[in-house]
This record gives C-alpha cells, structure tokens and sequence, in this order.
C-alpha cells in the first residue's frame, strides 16, 4: 500500500512540476500581455506596432492554414481580407441591432463564402495556376467595392469611417481597449485554429499537402477537405480584416486591401515558418518591426547626409536583401529557429 | 448602322488583338525561366523597370540608340548571372513558393536599386515610331503597335527556333525535362541558367523599350506583369507557343468585353476579367492550353 | 547569459543593432518550449514579439529633430507629451508625412520639396515667422494609410506642431478623428473630402483651395468660357474618363448634376488601376466622338490616355485634365501626344514669380535646396508645395498677430487658418502674384474660394491660357452641407457655431 502511494504522490509531484513548468511561460505571457503591455505600452507603440501586428498575426494564422497546412497557395488574401472589414462595416450599419461581435462573425463568414467560390478552383488547379486564379480574387473584391458604392455606404470619397468598437456593452475606443480587444480576438481564433490542426480535419489538410494522390486513395475526402481549407482560412481572415478596419486603422478604402498586402502576409508566413502557428506571430513581428527599425536606424544615422528618397530607397533594398537571405539561410522560418534554440537555451535556464 | 458596328467590332478586336501581343511579350519572360528552372520569376516587371530606365537614361546622356541598347544589355546580362549565382543557386531544390517569394524580394532590390541609382523621376521614350492611325479599309490601326506586334512575334519566333532547333537550346529542354537527368549526362546547369538569365534579361530590354514608349518610363512599368499572369494561366506557364496564342485570347477577350459588356456594370472590368477568362479556360484544362501534363507519381 | 549563445546557421545580419533585437526575440521562447499548449506557443511568440516591438521603440525615440538649414537645437530633446506647448522654444513644427519612394514618389517628390523649400526660405530670409523657426521632421509613407498612420503616431507628441499636410485622401481620412481630438489642423490642398469643406461639422480639416467638387463646377465653367458662355454648353457632348478608384468616381454626381444643369450630355468611363491599357475605353471615345474628354486620372493613366487618344485620332487639345493630370510627369512621358493638352490648375507653373526666384537664390544657390534635380524648380507639384508653404506660414502669421508672436498650439493655427484671408493684394506682396489668385478661408468655408486657371502644354511646359475662373460655389454649398450633415448625424457631432471659433486651446 505505501508503496503505490508513494508512486501516486510522485506521480502527482511530476503531474505537479510538469504542470508548473508547462504553464508557468505560457501564463506570465499572458499576464504581461494583458497586465503590463497595457500599463506601459505608449500609444505610439499599440497604435503602429501591436494593433497592427495582431490583426496581420491573425490573417496569417489564416493564411497559415491554407498554404502552410492544407498547401494550396493563395495570393488573394488582402481580398479576404477586404471582404471581412466590408463585411462587417456594413453589418453594423445597416443592422444596428447585431451585437458588433456577431458582426465580425458575419464578416467573417461572407469572407468565408466567397473563398469557397474562389477556392473552387483548388478542385482542378494547383500550383501557380491555383495562385495565379486567386489573383482573380483580389482584382475582382477590389473592383467591387470600388465599383458599387453601397458597400461604402454612398460615401463620396469610397473611405468609409468604421464605428468604435463595442462588445459586451462597453466601447473600447482608446488605444488600450482597442489592443486589449484585439489580443482577445487573436488569442481565441489563434487558439481555434490550433486545436483545428489536431482534429481529423487538420490531418486531412496536411494529408492533402504531403501528397494529393496518396490522400485521395486513403479515403481523404480531398473535394471537401480543400473546401473547408479555403472556407476556414478566409473565415479568419476575414476578422482579421474586420479587426484591421475596427481596431485598427478605422478607416477602410479598398486601396489598403491590395496585392501587396496579400504578398506581405504571404511573407509573414514563409518567414515565420509555413504551418505553424507561432511562426505566424514571430513572422507578423518581424515584418511589422523590421521596416520601421531599418527606418529609424536609416534617417537617424543618414537623415543629415542624403535626402530622405535616398534613404528610403536603401531601406527597401534592405528589406529585399533580408527576405531572400532569410529564404536561404532559415528553410522552416523564424518558428525553426526557436525550436532550435530551445533546448539550449533550457538546459541553460533549468541549470540554475 | 449595321456595318458601322462591325466596323467598330473590328477596331476593338484588332487592338484587342495587338495589347495582347505586347502581354505576350512580358509573359515570355516568365516562361523563359519557368520553363527551365520551375522558377515563377515575379522580379521579370522590375527587371523590365531596369532596362528601361537604365536605356532611357543612357539615350539621355546622349548615347545613340544602339550604344545604348548595348550597354543595358550588358548590364541586365550582369544583372541576370548576379541573379542566378547570389539567389538561385543557393535556393535550388527549395520549393516553388520559396523561390518565389524569393524572386519577389528581388523586385524589391531591382526596383529600389534601379530608382536609387536612375531617381524616381518619369522619362519619355520615343523610339522614331510614328503613332498616327493608318487605314486598312475601314479599319483604323495603329502603327506603333503593328511594328511591336512584329517585334514581338519575332522574338518569339526565334526563341521557338531556338529551342527547337538549335543544340543549346536542346539542352535547355533537357535541363527543363528533368535537371538531375541533364546533369547527370554532363550539361552544365549552372551556366545553362546564367544563359537563361541573361536571355530574360533581353526580353526585359525589348518589353522595357516597347511598354516604356507606350507609358512612359516610370514606376509603374513594373505593373505591367499583372497583364502578364492571365496570359501565363491561358498559355501554360512553360510554353512560349503559348504565351503569343495566350496574349492573343486575353487581349481580343479582355478589349471585347470591357467595350460590349463593361457597360452593363458600369465599365472598368477587363482587369478582373483577363483572369476570369484565362480561369474559365483552366477549367477546362488545368495545365494551361499548351502547358504540360505534369505526371502525378505516388 | 553572458555565454555566446550558440545560433546555429544564424543569417549575417548587415546591421548589429537588429542582430541584437532578432537575438532578443528568441530568448523568452525555450523556456516552455517542451509544452506543446497552445497559450504556451502563442504566449512565447507574444512575448517575443513584444519584446522586439519594446526594442525597437527604445532605439527609436531619441532620434533628432530639425534639419540641417536651421541648425536648430535638437528639439526632441525637450519632454514630448504633457503640454504641447513649450514657450522656451522658439520654434514652430511641421511634421511631414511624405513619400518620395513608390508609384507616387515623383509628385510627393516634387510637393514635399517645393514645401520645404519655402519653410527655408522663411528661415533663411526672415529668420522665421517673427522670429519662431520653422522646424519639420519627414517619414515616407509610400502614399499607404497605415504607414501615414505610423508617422502620425511617431511625430504627434512633438512640441508645437502648426499643422499635419499628408497629400493623401486616404492618409487624411483616417487621421480625421486623431487630428479633431488634439485640436491640430490637417491641411488637404487640393484634394481630400470634399465635406470637410464645412468648417461647422470639420473643424480641424481644410480642403484649402479646391476641393473635388469645386474642380468639377471649374472646369466646367472654363469650357463654357471657351464656347463663348455658360448657355452655348447646351448640346455639347462630354466624355469623363476617370480613374477606377473612390478618387475617380467621387465627382460622378456633381457632373451628372452640371450636365442637367447646362444641358450638355454627359458619358462618364472607368479606367481600371492603373490604367496602363485604355484601347477599348478610348475606341469607345472615339466611337461617341464627344466634343471634350475631361480626364480625372492618375499616375501613369494619363500619359497613357494621351497616347491612346493619339492612336485613335482624337485631338490632345479637346481633352482636359483635372488636378491630378495636370503635372509635367502626367505629360512628358507622353511625348508628341500631350502637345495641346490642357489642364486645370490652382498655381501655375513656371519661375518667374518672385518669390520663385527668391527661392532659387537664397535656398537654391547656397545648396540647400530640396529637389535633387533642379529642372524641377517651378513644376506644377513644386510650386503646389510653395503654395502649400506659403498658405501655412501665412496662417502662423495670421494666428500669431492673434496670440502673439511665439510658438503657437495646434488649435491656435487652427484660428489662423480659418482667418486665412489673403486678397490679390496681399498675394502679390508675398511675391506669388499670378502663381495664385487669392484665398478666403473662414470658419465655415474652410476651401476658401480658392480659383483655378488652366495650362495648355507645348511640348516642353505649361503656358497659361485663361484667366482665373471661379467655380459655381453657391450650387455646389448645399451638397456639400447635406453630406456634413449626414456625418455629424452618424458621429454625434454638435454644429459648431461662430462663438466656438475664438475658443482656443492653448
């Protein structure tokens, strides 16, 4: 008898410590991110840093799930995008009744509906003919929302003013809530779509990836798969698009949902590691943080020297650079890195 | 009335048809390069951006014509070993994503790097070739773009010649075909992609001159590889046949469409529509009109 | 920690500072790398990235302000935030949100120089506004919102900051409800929305000189000038060919509205972004065979418009552009095909006003000019950006007679730029007679009337070819109010009324 409890009281120490070690990270994170960013974050920071790097993390995480998991390339996502910020915009305007969270739920899904009839293609296509077909996507919700002036709600100008955020009753219209807001949103799609990659239909989509052929003939229902690929990836998308236009930014033209948006968020993802998770987020900081560092950096040591179109010009030389070396020297992205630093880095940390 | 509409029918799909040549002759870049190394060569607008600047530039200076063609030739040949040696090469066996992805911050580098070293300012370039309307019949058709119509097919006719008929460019179908196969009986791939490279780089030049003479020789020149996708999709990414009867479709389509049916939705279509087409096509077959059956191995 | 942490196949990073940051940004991550939790995973990348983002704003916010020609102590120095005020410091800031890189960098080139150019000129020649510097501080936007944004929030918190001039409608628009909650003007000329033309509902905004509206009723009425009056417009037959953007399509109505007005016939045809092809539109054009095209293009859609209506036979001086296809980059790369073309402008060209050629000399000749390429001294975009100079300083001036001749708030120019009364008189005084007419800014009327003349291109510059013209503003008002109006409804905004004005913040 002493024995097994002995065993069930070690056992339930390693439960214990384990427990400990496995959120004890995870949960300071937390804390700081809800607890301390907002207290000493300045709005400088939550305004052209954070806002943006989460409502970019989130269309990543998207993104990540259709390219980086189901592996159907995509260079329509600004267009998602666009349709989840038009989406909602026009929800909470012509519906005032909806509470604005099922707004950008319903943003969400007619972002979802119209990737299915652009991820149609996926069906016969691959490859760059697939990517090159969502290019329609992008060209045609573009031409949209420029062309039918309802969208913008007969605005001359075609910008239209998104409402402050309101959710439970409150209005999160200072920087701060807004942020808060935000991460909430992040957090919870971000953790929806990782549990997604444990169920059968995550497996499917990474059959689907590794092997078209192979998944077909184990009776990986591939019609359905890519479908549901498209659907769920512009789902998120699509409120990332809405939290871009909401929290963020808070003014929408169809101009900022443009293919080189589409192509920056493709990059956060090959540069954060195509299918995981976390690199969607570590990809998302590094390419929001590194034109505004190389910018600093740029006018601050140059500023005096040449004239700012000059500067300018080597920053993006840079930022080209940098792509194409990280290509080449980093194959699994930012989220690779970390996975190898880790070990190291616990063996140092656990020593003491 | 009738004849009129015809007349006016014919106008649009003439024109229609000549725009198209000129995608075609941006498209035969990307194919060039697709076709022998599987590489979606997003830079081709920026290095189209470089040509340009960098003759309009020299011509500036006050260089003749074919100096001036010279040394951009040779800049872009540069330009294209630089490329193939500093961001190919290590990249090779990487998937096609990647390499294209990384061929996009090469359009970040070329585009800046052309600006930097040209300024940001917008040239004019005349190449002597009148633009006033001549009558064929009814018709009227435009000068300038019959004589870069002919431009264009001729290139495309030699680059077909080439890769048919001559040896070197047998090896680039080999080394196309199936890279390990020709390195394995003795090609040279490194040197056979330099070559490739640098005969993108000249259709860069050639498309430079033509499209920098149509809109002006600016920024935006580098847009000009968005006409180019539906092209590619209709074509087949890997056969320059292709891209002529590609160019062709999308131009007649796209031109048609934005004058007969652009009006029912208020107009401005054809940019959306070129990709509608070109999708429709893929439908029906996936690998483009004259791409090739890529065999599925389990 | 001190240990070299082992970083296999790290990438050599040019700059050591972002090696650092990139170092900074995986430490935090293996500490629960062995949980394979979700939060664990999204936490650590949060962290990481905040710890970057951390990184980068404490190498960021000590960077200098000023610029080299005044040799003006650093101002950053000085507390940002709190009071954005700071009387010790006589200097007056304008935060610049250019854009000298991208599709648009030769306009934003051209403005930005033109603007700092006549801030020199202030400097050089007057020593400033009675003695107050002019400082300014640039972040290129690229001519994207969110990228205006961030130079917005990296620049608010200086002291004394006159007034924001981003050339951008979409730069604009979402800087609308910042620049009204800090009580700064932001400065639109020549563009911008159109509604914020009604001081009551915008106070802070100022579509100075024309607003898109105004162009319109302009351009108009120079071709009822040019047909002998406004009656012999009935009849006519117009083709507008305007760029697929909300810019494009913004003065749809407002033509509609003129065409029923006048009697003339109206056909108004999208050319798609950006406008590199335009066979079918112009074919359709020539088909309709109007007796004008008023083009309302963009960047490189003008050239080609001109080129494309040379292939069709349709003669470059039927067409007419508006403010945005009237610059010598919107003609010259058209070459033989632009000759003829005319086109609307605030500002004329040219170098022959003297307070151009006081630039040149006291600016230009001691090397401190702005434009790399001095061809440029006197284009269409330059001479926008010494108008723009000209309305700012002038409004300082104004505000400074008011509050005396120190470092003004935000809301004091505010004040200044809404008794931005400059006649024709005043206007010749400040060197600028014939470049524009006159400007009459009030509370309620923040465009300010301003007049338009229109340019006609020989080949090799502008020549102007009509007087100045006034818009119909009395029709145009209403519109303009109705749109207000709905606006203040859907924002909750009270009217203000003219006892608001004097109420100033300091």
């Amino acid at each position: 008898m002493t024995s097994l409890s002995t065993v069930r009281q070690q056992v339930l120490a390693g439960i214990d410590s384990h427990l400990v070690r496995r959120l004890a990270g995870p949960l300071l994170i937390l804390l700081a991110a809800y607890g301390i960013v907002p207290l000493v974050a300045d709005q400088y920071v939550i305004e052209s840093l954070l806002l943006p790097f989460l409502s970019l993390s989130l269309a990543a995480v998207g993104l990540n799930l259709l390219t980086g998991s189901a592996g159907q390339l995509s260079l329509g996502t600004a267009a998602f995008m666009a349709v989840g910020a038009y989406g909602a915009y026009n929800v909470v305007l012509r519906l005032p009744w909806v509470p604005m969270l099922l707004a950008f739920v319903l943003g969400g899904i007619a972002a979802a509906a119209i990737g299915i009839v652009f991820g149609l293609p996926s069906l016969r296509l691959r490859g760059f003919y697939l990517a090159v077909s969502t290019l329609a996507a992008q060209f045609f919700v573009q031409w949209v929302f420029t062309k039918f002036s309802w969208f913008s709600n007969d605005n001359t100008s075609g910008v239209i003013t998104a409402p402050q955020l309101r959710a439970f009753g409150l209005v999160f219209s200072e920087p701060t809530a807004r942020y808060l807001f935000c991460l909430t949103v992040v957090m919870l799609l971000g953790l929806a779509a990782e549990r997604l990659l444990a169920t059968t239909t995550g497996k499917h989509f990474i059959a689907i990836r590794d092997n078209e052929l192979a998944a077909r003939i184990i009776g990986v229902p591939v019609l359905k798969t890519k479908i549901t690929a498209f659907a769920l990836s512009s789902f998120i998308i699509g409120v990332a698009g809405a939290l871009w236009a909401f929290a963020y930014i808070r003014t929408v033209e169809p101009h900022g949902f443009n293919l080189d948006r589409s192509f920056q968020i493709l990059f956060i993802i090959i540069i954060g590691g195509l299918g995981s998770i976390r690199g969607s987020f570590l990809g998302a900081a590094f390419i929001v943080v590194l034109p505004l560092v190389l910018s600093r950096l740029g006018s601050a040591i140059f500023g005096g020297i040449f004239d700012s179109g000059v500067v300018e010009m080597c920053q993006r030389m840079i930022i080209g650079v940098l792509i194409i070396l990280f290509l080449i020297l980093e194959p699994d992205g930012l989220a690779a890195v970390g996975r190898r630093l880790g070990p190291t880095l616990r063996r140092l940390l656990w020593r003491q | 009335m009738m004849a009129d509409q015809i007349q006016f029918f014919f106008e649009v799909l003439i024109g229609g048809l000549l725009s198209g040549v000129m995608y075609s002759l941006v498209a035969l870049g990307f194919v060039l390069i697709y076709k022998t190394s599987g590489v979606l060569n997003f830079a081709q607008g920026s290095m189209v951006l470089f040509a340009a600047l960098t003759f309009v530039q020299l011509r500036e200076k006050g260089l003749p014509f074919a100096v001036a063609f010279l040394i951009t030739l040779i800049l872009m040949a540069v330009l294209g070993i630089t490329v193939e040696r500093t961001v190919m090469r290590p990249l090779l066996n990487r998937s096609p994503i990647v390499l294209f992805l990384a061929t996009l911050g090469l359009s970040y580098i070329i585009e800046a790097g052309a600006q930097l070293i040209w300024g940001t300012q917008v040239h004019a370039l005349d190449l002597g070739i009148s633009d006033t309307p001549i009558q064929v019949g009814p018709v009227s058709i435009s000068q300038f773009d019959i004589s870069a119509a002919l431009i264009s097919g001729t290139l495309v006719a030699a680059l077909v010649f080439f890769f048919q008929r001559t040896r070197t460019g047998l090896t680039f179908r080999a080394v196309a075909d199936d890279p390990f196969a020709a390195l394995a009986v003795g090609l040279r791939l490194s040197r056979i992609w330099a070559l490739v490279w640098i005969t993108a780089g000249l259709i860069a030049l050639v498309a430079g001159l033509l499209w920098g003479a149509r809109l002006g020789v600016q920024f935006s020149l580098s847009l000009i590889v968005l006409k180019a996708f539906p092209v590619l999709v209709l074509g087949g990414f890997d056969s320059i046949l292709g891209t002529i009867v590609g160019g062709l479709i999308i131009g007649a389509t796209e031109k048609l469409a934005e004058v007969f049916v652009g009006p029912l939705f208020g107009g401005g279509i054809e940019t959306w529509f070129a990709y509608v087409v070109a999708l429709v096509f893929l439908l029906i077959r996936p690998t483009g009109l004259f791409g090739q059956k890529v065999v599925e191995r389990v | 920690m001190n240990e070299a942490l082992p970083l296999p196949r790290t990438p050599s990073h040019p700059s050591p500072t972002f090696f650092l940051l990139f170092l900074f940004t995986f430490i935090p991550m293996h500490t629960h790398s062995l949980s394979r939790s979700f939060i664990g995973r999204l936490g650590s990348a949060s962290l990481a990235s905040l710890l970057l983002l951390g990184g980068l704003t404490g190498c960021g916010s000590q960077k200098q302000a000023g610029d080299s020609t005044t040799g003006s102590t650093p101002t950053a120095a000085a507390p940002a935030g709190g009071s954005n005020l700071d009387v010790n410091l006589k200097e007056q800031f304008f935060p610049l949100q250019s854009y000298r890189v991208g599709p648009y960098a030769a306009g934003g080139t051209g403005f930005f120089g033109g603007f700092i150019d006549y801030l020199n000129l202030i400097n050089i020649r007057d020593g400033g506004v009675n003695g107050v510097k002019l400082t300014w501080d640039e972040g290129e936007t690229q001519y994207e919102v969110e990228k205006g944004i961030e130079v917005y929030e990296r620049l608010k918190d200086r002291p004394n900051i006159a007034a924001w001039n981003p050339l951008s409608v979409g730069i604009a628009y979402a800087m609308i409800d910042k620049v009204t909650q800090r009580r700064t003007p932001l400065i639109t000329i020549n563009h911008g929305r159109t509604d914020s033309t009604d001081g009551r509902v915008f106070p802070y905004v100022f579509p100075l000189l024309l607003n898109p509206y105004s162009e319109t009723s302009g351009i108009i009425n120079y071709l009822g000038t040019r047909e002998g009056g406004q009656d012999k417009l009935k009849g006519k037959s117009i083709v507008v060919l305007y760029h697929g953007s909300p810019y494009g399509k913004e003065t749809i109505p407002i033509y509609e509205l003129l065409a029923k007005k006048y009697g003339f016939k109206v056909q108004q045809i999208e050319v798609p972004h950006p406008g590199n092809e335009q066979q079918a539109q112009w074919l359709t054009i020539k088909r309709i065979n109007p007796d004008y095209v008023v083009l309302r293009g963009w960047g490189v859609m003008n050239p080609v418009a001109l080129r494309t209506a040379q292939k069709v036979g349709f003669k470059a001086d039927r067409i007419i552009g508006n403010v945005w296809s009237n610059s010598e980059e919107d003609v010259r790369p058209a070459g033989e095909a632009a000759k003829g073309y005319i086109a609307i402008t605030t500002q004329a060209s040219g170098k022959q006003y003297p307070v151009l050629q006081e630039i040149i000399k006291t600016v230009y000749d001691k090397g401190k000019g702005n434009l790399a390429d001095k061809n440029r001294i006197g284009s269409v975009y330059h001479n926008l950006g010494i108008v723009n100079g000209i309305l700012n300083v002038e409004a300082v001036r104004i505000a400074q007679e008011k509050f005396g001749k120190r470092p003004l708030s935000g809301d004091e120019v505010r004040w200044g730029f809404e008794h931005l009364q400059l006649d024709p008189a005043r206007v010749e005084k400040l060197g600028a007679k014939d470049l524009f007419h006159s400007i009459n800014v009030t509370w309620k009327n923040h465009e300010g009337d301003g007049r338009v003349t229109f340019q006609q291109w020989d080949g090799n510059k502008w020549n102007v070819i009509s007087k100045w013209i006034a818009p119909d503003w009395a029709l145009l008002r209403p519109i303009i109010e109705a749109s207000a109006k709905k606006f203040a409804q859907e924002n909750n905004i009270q009217l203000r009324t003219e006892a608001d004005v004097d109420k100033v913040v300091k």
